[in-house]
């Protein structure tokens, strides 16, 4: 095995089962279960006066019906609030099901089993509610007015209140030669994965152990809280995230009140029970991300050197908060970008509104973050008449500046301390790859034709690999596999490929020997989850670590079965073999076997690990002190802190001068995620950030009107991008390894949703002259924007 | 009761409500008669998965948007989520199951996306596989605009459809080598060709 797989374009393992239609999905599973329903609230804030059953009593293939009051105590509790934070004084979370109260449109009331979904869903349109609709809160402003309230206790609707600084940021802003003042709105999106959530929990009565399939991207945690909500031994739960139909943070979010009342329900009724999310439930009732609103004044110089930077923002968080201040910190902290910041201040209200609660969608408040710095760093650049890629080169920080510790606290809060990357050195990248500097020729030429065309670009650096930490499990089988598993989950990211890579290489086996099991607490039952561009870093990390542990045993027993110093040995083609002797050597397989010593030969090949078989020292134990049994290690790998990625995105757009139709015409991605495990998947990953940046940046929006109706709950309203609305990607990669890890990675999977907002907001920007402040915009947004200016202002020369 | 009747029965039986009739649904499904008694609300989607247990065709919407479900009807690319298992009676399907050679050997359009990395997650994947073939039927031929056209009832939260562009075009060019049907079960030994 001289073929190194680490950085090669590896072909999928995963895909041809998939291709098949042999993928297990969750709703693929338990096609005898019983199935839920849910009654949701339509309303966005009411309480419950009362609830008839009668009418569903009649349906054919009902099995129970549960309201709150039916729960026993435990399930009676407030679901956790995972993240607890010191800033977080008036933190709120909801029941499994309603107490008397409903604060969001899509709020679960009430329970249905029935014996398939067909059933439960007439039972559930036979039930009469009554309620007592109150006043609404919509709209992080309306919140932050406090005219009425969310929780009643709260009087000022907020949940926290946070600054952070670095320098003085006023008084440098206020001795600086230039300052601009101005807002910036964000609208709300969200994740919408192409299979929506789903739970199938199977209780074994006979064994009293409960198995939960769930499409989580935390299957560890969700074991954690459902044994405790159902008051059971950890042992006796079992949690497997089977393959799930894409992610992108909605199903970090746990435990979903389904994942704590299907596995209860399936212990009371002593059956199968399954729920599936449909598409308009999973509009209403799975979380949302991005909404904020955000005031900026920045002082800075005659060179547009950013002097000082003081930032205000209302992050609307919806009805509950049990995801903490993660967003809204990571806003905070990444907003920085690229930058040499020495004067910063930062100040966030995180409010209650009487809509779907905010967790973290791919980026998780960087996208708001980047598109705040990166319009700040094109305004300066337009009061300065300056290439905007200048500005940006004057405030970078330097390559001889990193390792650099800004004196602000992370999302895990450890120090926001960039490790490495070379800024000035990817913006050339950049500029080459979409060609910068050619554009006013082009923007000429496109306008000799009554063509309207622009240019923009953004930065970002993104945290990712965040701790505590991922473990893995490494074992060589005496039939030759190499059995590999993690505790994180997989959402599509290619982790069985990547993984059997790392391991490939360290074992010196065959990749298709290497059979890589995640998300399964059966195989490993320490995990975190698969969250903030962390996968690939933490437990490819870890599954590193413990295959160096398997190879350094390996080459112990080799040595001890051929009497060859480790030194001298090496591991290639499935053996450990003598170096320059490659004839002299032995098998992996045949020293997983002699690594447990045996006393049944329950197989030919077993015979040679039997007490007979082979002289041993008669006064020492068949397992040493320092040994165990078996060719397998498990390692962990947890980081002191983040390893920070970065990037930068150039678009360059087409406004039609009658529609304000959007076109983008190119779209460029320098990208520095380290050493590439994969540059096929790695590709994969940013193509399809970008892609839904496309979408954050000109289709999504979570309509919600005044009363808290969300106005475009299903796919034909929300508009999420096609092939269509996809621009073609050009991606240039540059590699500066972590210093944090042994394989000198950053994560890959966030980073092409993250400044695509900014870079097509700009870009717009430069072919209309219009200022473009609030994304996303849509042509006819555009088109009244450009219809309102005054006649003097020219377009296509901004 | 004949394969060939229409046959209807009140019932009691689940799922039944409101409509209390229970329609024996006979079709042909990747070539192979398959039957059931379901409910005549009963979707095709539903149908396929649960019915038949043929669990490829994935479900991304119920409203007829995503094509995640999407299957062949007499050759022709449909919204599984959108049809009446009791309208398909007497008709045939070919989903995501009825492609690949009996060794597992992918067919060509599903070789074509693992070769261009046309799927991360794999739950779209069926439903723009299906397509692919229903398209590349009528286009045998197709340049990269008619392609990202075609491939445009589709979506994908994934990829940001590169992958899958590249992939109908490879399988377009493999497929026209050979001269097989995009529809037909791949056979390898006859070249594709069946």
């Amino acid at each position: 095995m001289t073929t190194r797989m680490v950085g090669a374009p590896v072909a999928r393992s995963e895909d041809p089962r998939l291709l098949r239609g042999e993928g297990r999905f969750l709703d693929d599973l338990g096609h005898d279960a019983y199935q839920v329903a849910i009654l949701r609230s339509p309303h966005a804030h009411a309480r419950i006066l009362d609830i008839d059953v009668t009418d569903a009593l009649e349906v054919d293939g009902l099995i129970a019906i549960h309201t709150f009051e039916d729960l026993p105590p435990r399930l009676q509790q407030p679901m956790p609030l995972l993240i607890p934070h010191p800033a977080l004084t008036a933190g709120r979370t909801q029941y499994v099901l309603a107490d008397g109260e409903v604060n969001h449109v899509g709020e679960a009331i009430l329970m249905v089993v029935a014996t398939d979904r067909y059933a439960a869903e007439d039972a559930v349109e036979r039930i009469t509610v009554d309620y007592e609709v109150l006043p609404a809160v919509v709209g992080p402003e309306n919140a932050l007015a406090a005219a009425q309230f969310v929780h009643e206790e709260i009087p000022d609707n907020v949940a926290a209140h946070l600054q952070q600084t670095i320098g003085d940021a006023p008084r440098a802003i206020a001795a600086a030669p230039h300052t601009l003042e101005f807002r910036l709105d964000i609208e709300r999106s969200a994740s919408t994965p192409m299979e929506t959530r789903g739970t199938y929990a199977r209780w074994d009565a006979d064994d009293r152990r409960l198995r939960l399939y769930t499409s989580t991207q935390a299957p560890t945690s969700v074991r954690a809280a459902v044994a405790s909500f159902l008051e059971l031994p950890l042992a006796q739960v079992e949690c497997i995230a089977p393959d799930i139909g894409g992610g992108f943070g909605v199903k970090i979010m746990h435990p979903w009140p389904e994942e704590i009342l299907v596995p209860w329900v399936a212990r009371e009724l002593g059956h199968d029970i399954k729920f599936v999310e449909d598409r308009r439930e999973h509009f209403i009732s799975s979380n949302h991300e991005r909404a904020q609103v955000q005031w900026i004044t920045v002082g800075f110089d005659d060179a547009g050197r950013v002097l000082g930077l003081d930032v205000r923002f209302i992050h609307d968080h919806g009805a509950y908060i049990p995801y903490g201040l993660i967003v809204p910190i990571i806003t905070s902290t990444q907003l920085i970008g690229p930058y040499k910041l020495e004067n910063y201040r930062v100040t966030f209200d995180s409010v209650y509104t009487n809509t779907v609660p905010v967790t973290p969608y791919r980026g998780a408040g960087r996208p708001q973050g980047c598109f705040a710095m990166e319009r700040t760093i094109d305004r300066i650049a337009r009061h300065l008449g300056l290439d905007r890629t200048q500005v940006r080169g004057v405030n970078f920080l330097q390559p001889e500046e990193l390792p650099y510790d800004f004196g602000l606290t992370f999302q895990d809060g450890r120090p926001y301390c960039y490790d490495s990357g070379d800024f000035p050195a990817s913006l050339a990248m950049l500029k080459t790859l979409i060609d910068w500097d050619g554009f006013e020729q082009r923007r000429a030429a496109a306008a000799a034709q009554g063509r309207i065309i622009g240019i923009g670009m953004a930065a970002y650096v993104e945290g990712t690999g965040v701790g505590p930490y991922e473990g893995g499990h490494v074992l060589v089988e005496p039939g030759g596999k190499v059995q590999v598993a993690t505790g994180l989950s997989t959402q599509g990211q290619g982790h069985q490929t990547a993984f059997a890579q790392i391991v490939a290489d360290q074992l010196g086996v065959a990749f298709e020997d290497v059979e890589v099991v995640t998300g399964d607490t059966r195989r490993f039952q320490y995990a975190v989850g698969t969250f903030a561009s962390r996968a690939a870093v933490m437990s490819g990390n870890a599954i590193h670590l413990a295959a160096v542990k398997v190879r350094e045993k390996a080459l112990k027993l080799a040595s001890d079965a051929l009497e060859v110093d480790v030194e001298d040995l090496e591991l290639a083609e499935g053996r450990v073999r003598v170096v320059g002797s490659p004839d002299t050597s032995i098998d992996l397989k045949v020293l997983a076997t002699l690594s447990n010593p045996l006393r049944y030969a329950f197989d030919d090949s077993a015979r040679i690990a039997t007490q007979f078989a082979t002289p041993a020292d008669p006064d020492a134990p068949p397992v040493g002190d320092d040994e165990a049994p078996g060719l397998e290690a498990t390692d962990y790998y947890s980081p002191v802190r983040s390893t920070f990625a970065n990037g930068m995105h150039a678009v360059e757009v087409e406004i039609d001068p009658e529609t304000s139709d959007i076109r983008i015409l190119d779209y460029a991605v320098v990208h520095d995620c380290g050493n590439l495990l994969n540059p096929t998947i790695v590709k994969g990953q940013v193509l399809g950030g970008v892609a839904q940046g496309v979408g954050g940046a000109l289709y999504e929006r979570m309509a919600y009107d005044d009363h808290g109706q969300l106005q475009n709950a299903s796919f034909m309203d929300f508009l999420i991008p096609y092939a269509t609305e996809v621009p073609a990607v050009r991606i240039d990669h540059l590699e500066t390894p972590s210093p944090l890890n042994p394989l000198g990675i950053k994560g890959a999977g966030e980073a092409g949703v993250i400044p695509t907002s900014a870079a097509i907001a700009a870009a717009i920007e430069d072919a209309t002259g219009i200022v473009i402040d609030a994304m996303p915009i849509s042509p006819s947004q555009l088109h009244e924007r450009r219809l309102a200016r005054p006649v003097t202002a020219g377009e296509g020369t901004p | 009761m004949s394969t060939t009747d229409h046959a209807a029965t009140a019932t009691t039986s689940p799922g039944g409500t409101p409509s209390g009739t229970d329609v024996e649904v006979v079709v042909t499904v990747n070539g192979v008669p398959r039957s059931a008694t379901v409910p005549a609300r009963r979707l095709l989607s539903d149908f396929l998965r649960h019915d038949l247990r043929l669990t490829g065709t994935h479900v991304g919407c119920e409203h007829g948007v995503c094509g995640a479900c999407t299957v062949l009807l007499d050759g022709a690319p449909v919204r599984s989520c959108l049809a009446f298992a009791v309208s398909i009676h007497g008709r045939e399907i070919t989903t995501i199951e009825g492609l690949a050679a009996d060794d597992g050997t992918l067919h060509p359009v599903q070789q074509a996306f693992q070769d261009e990395h046309g799927l991360q997650c794999g739950y779209c994947t069926p439903g723009f596989v299906m397509s692919a073939c229903g398209f590349l039927a009528d286009e045998p031929a197709p340049d990269d605009q008619t392609i990202r056209e075609g491939m445009s009832g589709n979506l994908c939260r994934c990829t940001g459809y590169a992958g899958i562009l590249a992939a109908v075009k490879q399988a377009a060019g493999a497929l026209r080598t050979t001269g097989a049907d995009p529809r037909a079960k791949h056979d390898p030994a006859a070249g594709g060709q069946r």
